[in-house]
């Protein structure tokens, strides 16, 4: 039943999708909707971003360092534990889940209750390909921008640890920063944004989805907002493994 | 003119459309009425494409809604003006914003040649002043008279209306019965009004369609209900002490009431 079920929802992703990439009927409307997601979905995350990037890299640096404290292993290692902590699951899979909650929840609720208000309904009597003029501008804007927001949380994270190593005494700033650029593997900024980009994908397409087929009234559109957010959640850790196997093996 | 001939539509085994057949007139206001649960939306969302009936033909001049491919279906579409029973504004955009969003996706139109004609419609539906208000911020009625003038930005052929007096005043409900009588004699359309609302039926009906549990039972306009012999009928529209009283004020007077102006 249940694989029955999954199989189905997963069939009715499949159709959403196309109905969602065909070409859009006007390019400058488009493009318009684009960069007011951008806004709405990017632009917004950033202070969210800033502020939990800060804390969870302070308080990296401090785990590392009271975990790894040993006279086998070099000062530094707590700079560079923290840079590759954040830099390979923090920047990325954890600020994605954070960000399926706030801008998921916020994408199905939008959609959900233009659905229950009939509005997607007016525009399909209108003769718009509503699933492509509301979900393909949040799509594109959200994926487009996701890696400002990754990098910004990789460097406010290191940031983060700076600050726990200039106003306390756990480690030396000095030795933080020498750590921060020990060992240092470029390619794990890529497969960081390799990753932000599938996620913003799942974060996007599939809160619009849950939005879209809402049936009912406002209680629905918060469950389709839970629903979304979970969904994508799950699928977010299944794809961070899929992608961790494929790209750093 | 549009052709309804012998729809069906069930639902989980229930039928909930009959084999129903209509005809509605270009020019005239038609009104499909019956009771809460009759099909009369049903009936409405088939019209517009929105549901697919099991079988029969919904025939826009004569060209079958239920045969055309999702690109002609688009295309007649935009000749389609639909009123919903919420108004379904969209809400980021202003007064102005929801009006031009037609012309904005399917004219070739200049800026100022576009808010010239979401001007001249808003000036048509009284609504001149408050194109710069969101949704959010105007009357109920007001939102009415937006949707309306959203509806014939692009001048269509066919107006279909889903409970269009559902939440307003009963003045306000004359406004807008008013409102979309004169557009539909203005400018020619095929308006297909469905409502339970007396007022309307009794004031703009010039083609009405009676539904009951799913059948077609009655057609007629607003003059010939008074004296109809159908129960279903007589129960559902003269439901009523007041309009009982009118009925029985039209039969011994041999007159209708004329509509207020």
């Amino acid at each position: 039943m249940l694989i029955t079920n999954s199989l189905a929802t997963f069939g009715r992703y499949c159709i959403f999708m196309r109905r969602v990439f065909a070409l859009p009927e006007r390019w400058r409307i488009f493009m318009r909707r684009t960069i007011q997601e951008v806004g709405k979905l990017g632009l917004d995350s950033i202070p969210l971003v800033i502020v939990i990037s800060i804390f969870i890299g302070a308080v990296i640096a401090i785990q590392m360092q009271l975990n790894i404290s040993s006279p086998l292993i070099p000062a530094y290692s707590t700079g560079l534990a923290t840079r590759d902590i954040v830099l390979l699951e923090f920047s990325n899979s954890i600020l994605c889940l954070i960000l399926a909650g706030k801008v998921g929840s916020n994408i199905a609720s939008e959609i959900g209750t233009m659905r229950v208000t009939e509005q997607i309904d007016a525009l399909e009597i209108m003769g718009v390909n509503s699933a492509n003029f509301l979900v393909l501008p949040k799509i594109v804007g959200f994926v487009l921008f996701m890696p400002v927001l990754v990098v910004l949380c990789m460097a406010t994270s290191l940031i983060g640890g700076y600050l726990v190593a200039l106003f306390t005494d756990i480690i030396t700033v000095s030795k933080y920063v020498y750590g921060l650029q020990a060992l240092f593997t470029e390619w794990y900024v890529w497969y960081g944004l390799i990753k932000s980009f599938v996620f913003a994908f799942i974060i996007a397409s599939v809160a619009s989805f849950y939005g879209y087929y809402v049936k009912g009234g406002a209680l629905d559109v918060g469950k389709a907002s839970t629903d979304g957010v979970v969904a994508s959640s799950i699928l977010i850790l299944l794809f961070d493994v899929i992608l961790t196997k494929l790209l750093l093996q | 003119m549009i052709e309804v001939k012998n729809v069906i539509k069930a639902f989980d085994g229930r039928t909930v459309l009959h084999d129903v057949s209509a005809t509605f007139y270009t020019g005239k206001t038609n009104l499909i009425i019956g009771q809460s649960g009759s099909g009369k939306t049903v009936m409405m969302k088939s019209l517009v494409g929105l549901i697919q009936p099991d079988s029969g033909e919904i025939l826009f001049d004569g060209r079958n809604l239920l045969k055309m491919d999702t690109g002609q279906v688009h295309e007649l579409r935009k000749e389609i003006g639909m009123l919903f029973q919420g108004s379904a504004l969209f809400d980021s955009e202003t007064v102005l914003g929801n009006v031009m969003f037609p012309l904005q996706m399917f004219t070739r139109q200049s800026f100022d040649e576009m808010r010239e004609r979401a001007m001249f419609c808003l000036d048509r539906v009284n609504l001149k002043g408050a194109e710069d208000k969101y949704p959010s911020e105007i009357s109920g009625g007001m939102q009415k008279r937006v949707a309306i003038a959203r509806a014939i930005a692009l001048n269509p052929k066919y107006l279909f209306c889903d409970e269009p007096n559902s939440g307003l005043d009963p003045k306000t409900s004359i406004v807008i019965d008013e409102l979309l009588s004169d557009i539909t004699h203005e400018y020619n359309i095929t308006t297909v009004i469905n409502t339970h609302d007396m007022n309307s039926v009794l004031g703009i009906g010039e083609n009405i369609i009676f539904l009951n549990k799913g059948h077609r039972e009655w057609v007629g306009d607003m003059s010939q209900i008074y004296d109809t012999a159908n129960e279903a009928l007589n129960n559902f529209v003269f439901a009523t002490h007041l309009f009982q009283k009118v009925r029985e004020y039209v039969v011994k007077n041999e007159t209708p009431i004329p509509p207020e102006k």
